[in-house]
């Protein structure tokens, strides 16, 4: 489970800390053992698509939750909220896999990492973390522009 | 000594280190779990019996026997199985008052401590519309329900909630560094308008035994109720509710060897007869009419619904375990860890204990943190071993938040347990630092 690509993202956190300016932040909190992660995400314009600026972050959790966020911020920023969304929907596809998913390592990068992850039932909320706070503030930043974010699905249909 | 530490009627313990209080490898065998294997092809070294224990094999057995030759809805039909089940319903539950040197009439059923807190909470809201004979259980506006800063979740939100629906104001004694009660406002905290003061008989998280019978003399002494959480308590140590001076006692049986689905709520006689029932339904009536119904007296009126008779079975199958084994002797034994576990653990650089350092007023709940590394991987490296533990807030958020820590690991000991299984979790706690490259 605790792959070196996640104690190197545990170690050395990418694009932590929070920044200005923001268009939406919000705070998570795993509330069976209390983990917290507070996320911003500012979005801008590029070519008529909203894009990832930047995604800003403070975490307190265990390993797998900060590398997930260290990870998460790396993969997504500069990326369209489509394509983010996207990859979001396979990470959570790869955490719901119990280990028996063969992930797509072109699309998830670093987060294949995670694989072993999806054995232990009880760390997969650590790992989803920071991703459901990052489609919470994004939804909300884009409200807040007045469009609507796409709708997140998993493979069932059910709707995040 | 802190203001915590005061004498009560805690029994003590006399340790001989160099005699076993228990025959730990007769205790052993009869624990079927403990003989599998678990991730890696480890040993299982179970030190999570604070979550919930293990059943040995005369509970088991107990349980199986009610179902394959009694099995019937206790308290109703004609036949001789519906005797049968009562008989042993009942008969369970004058074993649990002998267990606790209570009367069985005191005895009330419930499902599990969280249900029995709540139908204290529930019946004293419900008291404002259940008539004059119910009106000294009634809070509102002015009155004050004490609680501590050390309580498990199921002994604070259920008190919260009854604040809120009734308007009556929630008041908390705070915890000391070391996480004993801070007493030193008592005599402002216990007042004229305090109505009940709930209280934990022991800590989940750090082990603290609080001065049960010092706070409920004070609380008394302004006509105040008191309500024990004794969760982590009962199946410890020797618990003798005539002593104790509360006025009401909860515990779950999962926690003591027996099944789980089944709790307790003992109450002082006078005040169940008083009490306005929280679930209704059958079982707990007298007479129904469309217009109304009158209630059972106590304890079948706090009984709604068919017995878990079963369950009341295997709990009473608990207790003739643990009084053979001898709960003197069970403390005992739990003590001699619990000091293991303390010094052991006192020695790896960078842990800090949550709790206090010594055994004194404290049972067998040692909580750490390891600097640089999350709880959640701490438990991880352990369970990698072997070793299973509790990792998070274990259902005591605003005492973790206290005592500085965001989350903690917990190691709780039972019966079962062995001094080498000790040494296994400090060598594990250690393994972790290297693994994370802390130590």
């Amino acid at each position: 489970m605790y792959q070196e690509i996640i104690l190197e993202h545990y170690r050395r956190p990418l694009h932590a800390g929070l920044r200005e300016p923001f268009d939406a932040q919000v705070e998570h909190i795993n509330p069976t053992c209390g983990d917290e992660v507070t996320l911003r995400v500012t979005l801008k314009d590029a070519g008529g698509e909203p894009t990832l600026a930047d995604v800003s972050y403070e975490t307190l959790g265990c390993s797998i939750s900060q590398a997930s966020a260290s990870v998460m911020a790396d993969m997504i920023i500069g990326k369209t909220v489509g394509d983010a969304m996207e990859i979001s929907e396979a990470f959570l596809a790869l955490m719901q896999s119990r280990g028996e998913a063969e992930p797509d390592e072109d699309m998830l990068g670093d987060a294949v990492a995670f694989e072993g992850v999806s054995k232990y039932p009880a760390r997969i909320k650590c790992a989803l973390l920071s991703w459901m706070a990052w489609k919470d503030a994004t939804a909300r930043a884009l409200s807040d522009r007045g469009e609507i974010a796409p709708l997140a699905q998993d493979s069932d249909g059910e709707k995040l | 000594m802190t203001s915590g530490g005061q004498a009560t009627s805690v029994t003590t313990v006399e340790i001989d280190r160099g005699k076993p209080a228990l025959d730990i490898e007769a205790v052993r065998a009869d624990f079927p779990i403990l003989g599998r294997a678990v991730r890696g092809g480890n040993r299982l070294i179970y030190l999570d019996s604070g979550a919930t224990s293990h059943k040995p094999r005369q509970v088991l057995d107990a349980e199986r026997d009610f179902y394959t030759t009694h099995n019937a809805a206790a308290h109703r039909g004609a036949h001789l199985l519906g005797e049968e089940a009562t008989d042993a319903y009942e008969s369970a539950r004058t074993r649990i008052a002998s267990f606790l040197s209570a009367d069985p009439g005191e005895i009330v059923f419930t499902k599990s401590t969280t249900e029995a807190v709540n139908l204290v909470a529930y019946a004293m809201s419900n008291a404002a519309t259940a008539g004059p004979q119910a009106s000294r259980f009634a809070v509102g506006p002015g009155d004050e329900v004490l609680v501590t800063e050390a309580e498990h979740h199921a002994n604070l939100v259920p008190w919260q909630q009854l604040c809120q629906r009734t308007g009556a104001t929630l008041r908390w004694f705070g915890v000391t560094p070391e996480g004993r009660l801070d007493l030193t406002s008592m005599g402002e905290l216990i007042n004229d308008r305090t109505r009940l003061v709930a209280v934990t008989h022991q800590s989940n998280v750090t082990g603290v035994v609080p001065p049960v019978a010092q706070i409920a003399a004070a609380a008394h002494a302004h006509g105040a109720l008191v309500l024990a959480d004794a969760a982590q308590s009962v199946p410890h140590r020797p618990v003798d509710v005539t002593a104790l001076g509360a006025d009401f006692l909860v515990f779950s049986g999962h926690k003591m060897l027996g099944p789980s689905g089944i709790g307790v709520l003992w109450g002082r006689r006078e005040l169940l007869e008083a009490m306005p029932p929280f679930i209704s339904g059958g079982s707990m009536i007298e007479v129904v009419r469309m217009e109304g119904s009158t209630f059972l007296p106590p304890p079948a009126r706090f009984e709604a619904g068919v017995p878990a008779a079963a369950q009341a079975v295997g709990l009473a199958a608990a207790c003739d375990y643990l009084d053979a084994l001898g709960m003197s002797n069970v403390a005992a034994h739990e003590e001699a860890l619990t000091a293991h576990a303390l010094e052991a653990l006192s020695g790896i650089a960078g842990l800090r204990i949550i709790g206090p350092l010594d055994t004194d007023h404290r049972g067998g709940a040692v909580s750490f943190v390891l600097n640089g590394i999350h709880p959640h991987d701490v438990g991880q490296v352990l369970d990698e071993l072997g070793v299973a533990v509790r990792t998070g807030h274990h259902c005591a958020w605003p005492l973790h938040r206290a005592l500085g820590a965001q989350a903690s690991t917990r190691a709780t000991f039972y019966v079962y347990n062995t001094h080498d299984e000790v040494e296994a979790l400090a060598d594990g706690i250690r393994q972790a630092q290297k693994f994370f490259g802390t130590a």
